[in-house]
């Protein structure tokens, strides 16, 4: 287990590696620089600018005091709020952000397999059919499109719970987390029906019942743990979606989040904000799918990674 | 028995008649599991049916997409104007907005998952094909590139390369190919030994032969079953960057846009969210619906 964890995490290096390559060189490329104003400044003075954020040593030196500065969580200055470092942005951001994705995850995961389950044990009845096609539906509308059509419904047309903006009530929270949770749910019931219908055909399930053991204790103890498996392996994609998503569903709902920074920085071109967040959103999905690959080995003994 | 009997003859002739046994193929078999796929062949219908309107669609309305009407801003659907989907903010005409929109978000689709396709099937046929060390390290960088937050380095290059469409098709062909290689190269290695291949190759097909009635026939059905999946995440894609105002750029349009700009004036005009938005789902819908019954259909390995 202990091996097996070292080389997964080993196999996570790499990764890091093109991303903060890739965006830093990307970062390079584009046109315009943190001290273009539309005034040229005198060039003594460019030159003093440059050199005080290190902006005049070789492409290479830079690139590895970028990386060193990554190392240490540093991701410098914001080039649009003058003021701000990318630091203090995402921290600003950060718990809204894992407030709202946190209930969305939950939310997803607690429905998906409810729905999940109740269908796999109806299989083939209208119970299923039903529910398999508004998880279909669910799937194919993006929750952007979803987010409007809930405003519209919920607080326009019935007034019963507010539009946007964020104020740490449950009540505000309520539209976004659904709207971010929605083609969750409908993923999680599709991936748990699927197993749960296989974990009861095989023939520990069958055993348990030829014991006479009343139908709710096969299902819940026997029946659920090894179907639970291919949706726990559903956990790191699901919080890569719940970033992506959470770019757009703040925006919508204006949020005070990481994701609506990201939007604006993008806006903005404030090239050192948009490189952080990805650079920071990509070590949490890698962070994320390390600990569901961890979990997923420990919860599955049939699983033996010490190769 | 000194007479012939013309039956026997017959059957004999039959008998030693070296014609090929005409099987039933791959493809007509897959076809008649298709058929019996209802909802498979109803998305179809819907899919043909949006085409044609947004093919066609622009011909028949007399309004344009960029000149606004400048007696109607912001009118619902009627007749009487002869804004079927009524007019945005800026007095345009809304069902020729959504047309205009669904051609440039199906022809992202479909460029885009081209350009993935391509990428995609050659790494994962060259890795496949050669096999060993130098597959290993190609479908370790896959293995690699797979882990990173593919949407927002999408974003990272629409805002450092600005944005314009050639751009978005291929910022999203080129990160997209990953499934396909890993697939192709899955079907290719396995292709490689089978006993089938081996066969043709004792009974003296050249190597050009195997590759173009064997291997590639084989391949293209997963290959198929996986363009009808990749195109819809594609126009999801695009409708995401669009929504955030950094996809397609005014005057063009797509679903995505459209979806933004009716998110904007919902409490006024809310017509303006919904046929965009149903045009959306309903494709993505029935891409979905037609890929899993392609996939039932076509996919060799569940048989």
């Amino acid at each position: 287990m202990l091996s097996y964890s070292l080389k997964r995490l080993g196999s996570a290096v790499p990764t890091l590696l093109i991303l903060i390559t890739v965006a830093f060189f990307l970062i390079r490329i584009a046109p315009g620089g943190p001290f273009d104003s539309e005034k040229a400044l005198p060039p003594e003075i460019q030159a003093n600018l440059e050199a005080k954020y290190q902006l005049d040593d070789p492409l290479v030196i830079q690139y590895f005091r970028y990386l060193g500065d990554i190392l240490t969580l540093d991701f410098g200055p914001s080039f649009h709020y003058r003021d701000w470092t990318v630091n203090q942005l995402i921290a600003q951001g950060a718990p809204v952000s894992f407030t709202l994705g946190a209930i969305a995850l939950v939310l997803a995961f607690v429905m998906g397999v409810t729905i999940g389950i109740l269908a796999a044990l109806r299989q083939n009845s209208l119970v299923d059919y039903l529910t398999m096609s508004v998880a279909m539906v669910g799937i194919s509308i993006p929750n952007f499109v979803a987010a409007p059509l809930l405003i519209l419904l919920f607080a326009i047309g019935l007034g019963w719970l507010p539009a946007g903006g964020w104020d740490g009530s449950i009540g505000r929270m309520v539209l976004p987390a659904v709207a971010l949770s929605l083609p969750m749910v409908a993923y999680v019931a599709r991936i748990m029906r699927g197993s749960m219908i296989e974990a009861l055909h095989s023939s520990f399930i069958r055993t348990a019942r030829a014991k006479g053991m009343p139908e709710r204790e096969v299902i819940l103890r026997h029946a659920l743990k090894p179907a639970l498996l291919p949706v726990i392996s559903y956990l790191g994609p699901a919080a890569a979606a719940i970033l992506t998503g959470s770019v757009v569903i703040e925006r919508i709902f204006t949020i005070p989040g990481i994701g609506s920074h990201f939007v604006q920085g993008a806006l903005n071109r404030d090239y050192t904000l948009v490189m952080g967040v990805v650079i920071f959103y990509g070590l949490l999905i890698i962070l994320l799918n390390y600990l569901v690959d961890l979990l997923y080995a420990w919860l599955d003994p049939r699983i033996r990674y010490d190769r | 028995m000194t007479a012939k009997d013309p039956g026997t003859v017959d059957l004999f002739e039959q008998a030693l008649d070296r014609r090929p046994v005409h099987g039933r193929s791959l493809y007509v078999d897959a076809w008649h599991r298709l058929k019996r796929n209802r909802a498979a062949l109803v998305a179809a219908f819907i899919l043909l049916a949006i085409l044609l309107l947004v093919t066609i669609g622009p011909m028949l309305n007399g309004w344009d997409h960029e000149i606004p009407d400048w007696d109607n801003f912001s009118t619902p659907p009627s007749l009487e104007t002869g804004h079927l989907m009524g007019t945005d903010a800026l007095g345009r005409d809304l069902f020729e907005r959504v047309m205009i929109g669904g051609r440039i978000s199906l022809l992202v689709g479909v460029i885009a998952t081209l350009v993935s396709l391509l990428i995609g099937v050659s790494y994962g046929a060259v890795a496949g094909y050669l096999g060993g060390r130098i597959d290993n390290w190609m479908m370790r960088a896959v293995d690699a590139i797979y882990a990173l937050p593919f949407m927002f380095f999408v974003i990272l290059l629409m805002v450092v390369f600005g944005r314009n469409i050639f751009l978005i098709f291929v910022a999203i062909g080129a990160v997209n190919w990953l499934d396909m290689a890993r697939i192709v190269r899955g079907q290719t290695l396995s292709l490689k030994n089978k006993d089938f291949i081996e066969a043709a190759r004792v009974s003296g097909a050249t190597e050009r032969q195997v590759i173009v009635r064997h291997i590639v026939p084989n391949l293209l059905g997963v290959v198929a079953v996986y363009v009808s999946l990749t195109i819809p995440q594609v126009i999801l894609v695009e409708s995401f960057l669009s929504f955030l105002g950094l996809g397609v750029q005014e005057p063009l349009t797509s679903w995505g846009a459209l979806v933004n700009e009716g998110a904007q004036e919902l409490e006024t005009a809310p017509w303006s969210l919904l046929f965009p938005a149903l045009f959306l789902a309903a494709t993505l819908f029935a891409f979905n619906f037609l890929g899993d019954g392609l996939r039932d259909a076509l996919d060799p390995r569940d048989r």
